[in-house]
């Protein structure tokens, strides 16, 4: 019988049974990182127990790494009490440790594909919700909490539900200035943030034949924004190609096998899924958040909604409440809305080509008078690859200040904050009440290119307006 | 490892309404910067309860006649947005042991569990009438029974579900998974020797 790539990978990591009929499973891959990491080792300790496969585990350390200072001690002391600790423990157990010595380090959704960790066919798992971006590989990924973190530590595995599986396929052309993040952004507005509860995200179509990996590692990283705990893109050439050669990668004749079982893998024709989604290349715009969601998009061309042209009294609260934090006037354009920030990073937009991409357009223009512009590589590899083509230097000439890598503000648990309540265009993947470290701080979630729109103009604007783009 | 078979929840409830409300929400980012989960309970929805003085704001938890809740009323997709088991740890730290809400995000509910908090699914109105007695009554008593999947509250009675993977775990007692996972280790061992990727 055809199967789905989700159906093969999950059957051929299931354990067993266990008696509340979830399903004992086989965890690949584990990643793991300071923030969530700690304390699944203290329970560790309680409990007597040793991590079970340290060779399948590794670790690096982004959420709380400062992005403007790189010696240690951190300014923070919390922050190098955890940094300490993940070290510490990673040395206890034997698990590798993508340290800033290293020159590996990075947002851990960026470093296990750079690496070739991320391999299609497997099951990985990391304590961070954004882990559905290694789906972008045909990898089974899910975001877990500490105590499965605990779990995977012990016994390599974990109890879970299987999901159903919704095909979601995209045809037809983006048009010219149409990024993955804005495909990303139209699906969740177009399902709901909570539209793909219970389900893994099959994501597929002639838009993601043509995607890159970095593109598909775009959407796949948001499905959770979506409600969906897991998102994947069947493994191609496109996936072999990027893998090749990259220091985790099969080699030689491992190679040769490990391309054959990941064709292997891939979702058979005429399998059956649980639901099936179409949506129309052309019909997705340049999108941007206006709320407190990431379903609260409009695109750019668009005005902010009217509570008062509600269909019905939920939609009408959502936005009244939305439009209160963020102060933004109803029915106005979302166009032309001051900024007070930019930041161009995260493990949704921080890899090589969101910052080459930007640079095409920014060589040669500044950041608007009174804009904080911030771009953050999210891992050591693309700051290095960004230095040797230039690009940094690009973004410095234009204003912007460029950082070494982590997650920086897109949840702004180091020093990098808003301030106040300070709007900020973000490549970011949430745009949640507080999300970037103000408690009165506002996000407007768009594609990289959109922010750079936004940092020369100042506000919110048609990056096809300001950079004349006339293709991609 | 024995674990407490949670079969009746009962005390009184909170109303925190709303839809959508996010892990950032109930836990900002910044108070995650702990390398145990001792004390998140003091942060719990620290943002919507508390000026930047820390001073009160209006909010449910903060109202006199709700102190010592232990049952929290919300809407739907409650806990979306990040993985973070601060979210539920919080709210069990301050006291939280059952939530009833509209429906829930799929990981925060599975965190939940797995610490022994019961997320149960109730329809909007039936929220609604269990908040209207607690708002008449905030001393009412609010009984979840997992055997039933009913809440009974001041003379009332509503169904309130949740799946059926969690609820057996529950009330049987095997809400953490450690011991089991633990006991199938050898049959994991195998499974891992059939990938060739997981090879040493």
């Amino acid at each position: 019988m055809p199967k789905t790539l989700f159906e093969k990978v999950w059957d051929a990591h299931a354990v067993r049974s266990l008696a509340n009929g979830q399903t004992q499973l086989l965890v690949g891959t584990h990643l793991i990182h300071e923030v969530t990491s700690p304390q699944a080792f203290g329970m560790m300790r309680d409990l007597g127990l040793g991590v079970a496969m340290p060779h399948r585990t590794f670790a690096t350390v982004d959420h709380i790494v400062p992005t403007d200072q790189v010696s240690e001690p951190y300014a923070d002391p919390m922050a190098d009490a955890m940094i300490k600790a993940l070290r510490r423990s990673c040395a206890e157990f034997g698990i590798v440790f993508f340290d800033r010595s290293t020159g590996k380090q990075g947002i851990v959704h960026i470093v296990g594909p750079e690496q070739g960790i991320t391999q299609p066919g497997t099951t990985i798992a990391c304590g961070d919700s954004h882990t559905s971006t290694h789906g972008a590989f045909g990898a089974i990924a899910f975001g877990i909490g500490t105590t499965q973190i605990r779990d995977v530590l012990a016994t390599q595995t974990m109890a879970l539900g299987r999901l159903k599986v919704r095909r979601i396929e995209v045809n037809g052309r983006l048009r010219p200035g149409v990024y993955a993040k804005d495909v990303i952004l139209h699906i969740i507005c177009t399902l709901g943030v909570n539209g793909g509860t219970g389900y893994a995200y099959e994501y597929a179509g002639e838009v993601f034949d043509r995607f890159s990996m970095e593109e598909r590692m775009t959407v796949c990283n948001m499905s959770i924004e979506g409600g969906a705990r897991a998102g994947y893109v069947n493994p191609d050439e496109t996936t072999y190609a990027y893998l090749k050669g990259r220091p985790y990668s099969p080699t030689g004749a491992e190679w040769d096998a490990a391309v054959a079982r990941w064709r292997e893998v891939a979702s058979d024709p005429g399998c059956a899924y649980d639901d099936v989604v179409r949506i129309d290349a052309a019909a997705i715009a340049p999108t941007v958040t206006w709320g407190i969601n990431p379903g609260q998009g409009i695109p750019i061309t668009g005005n902010i909604p009217d509570p008062a042209k509600a269909r019905g009294a939920d939609e009408r609260t959502s936005i009244e409440e939305a439009l209160a934090y963020m102060k933004l006037k109803p029915g106005a354009p979302i166009k032309g809305t001051r900024i007070d920030v930019a930041f161009l990073g995260s493990c949704t937009n921080g890899r090589l080509s969101d910052f080459q991409e930007v640079a095409r357009f920014i060589k040669g223009r500044r950041v608007a008078p009174g804009v904080k512009a911030i771009a953050v590589p999210g891992s050591q590899g693309v700051g290095l690859l960004c230095a040797e083509l230039g690009i940094d230097k690009i973004f410095r000439d234009a204003g912007f200040e460029w950082r070494s890598a982590g997650c920086s503000m897109c949840l702004a648990m180091n020093a990098d904050k808003l301030v106040g309540d300070q709007l900020c265009a973000s490549s970011s993947n949430r745009n949640f009440k507080g999300r970037q470290g103000s408690p009165t701080g506002r996000t407007i979630l768009m594609s990289p290119i959109m922010v750079a729109a936004a940092a020369v103009t100042g506000s919110v604007a048609d990056a096809r307006e300001v950079f004349g783009v006339s293709a991609n | 490892m024995a674990l407490e078979k949670i079969t009746r929840i009962a005390g009184r409830a909170v109303h925190v309404p709303g839809n959508d409300i996010d892990t950032d929400r109930i836990i900002p980012a910044r108070y995650l910067k702990c390398v145990t989960f001792d004390g998140l309970g003091e942060f719990l929805f620290h943002d919507v309860r508390r000026n930047a003085d820390g001073s009160e704001k209006p909010h449910p938890l903060n109202d006199a006649r709700h102190k010592g809740a232990t049952i929290l009323l919300s809407g739907a997709n409650f806990g979306c947005g990040s993985s973070r088991e601060h979210a539920p740890q919080a709210l069990q730290k301050h006291g939280i042991r059952a939530v009833i809400a509209e429906g829930f995000a799929e990981i925060f509910f599975g965190n939940s569990t797995t610490l022994g908090m019961p997320c149960l699914c109730a329809s909007r109105a039936d929220i609604a009438r269990i908040a209207a007695a607690v708002e008449a009554d905030p001393d009412a008593e609010v009984a979840i029974d997992l055997a039933s999947q009913r809440v009974s509250f001041a003379g009332q009675s509503v169904g309130a579900s949740l799946r059926e993977s969690a609820r057996d775990a529950l009330v049987n007692g095997r809400w953490d998974p450690i011991g089991e996972l633990l006991e199938g280790a050898g049959e994991a061992a195998t499974v891992a020797s059939r990938l060739r990727y997981m090879a040493v």
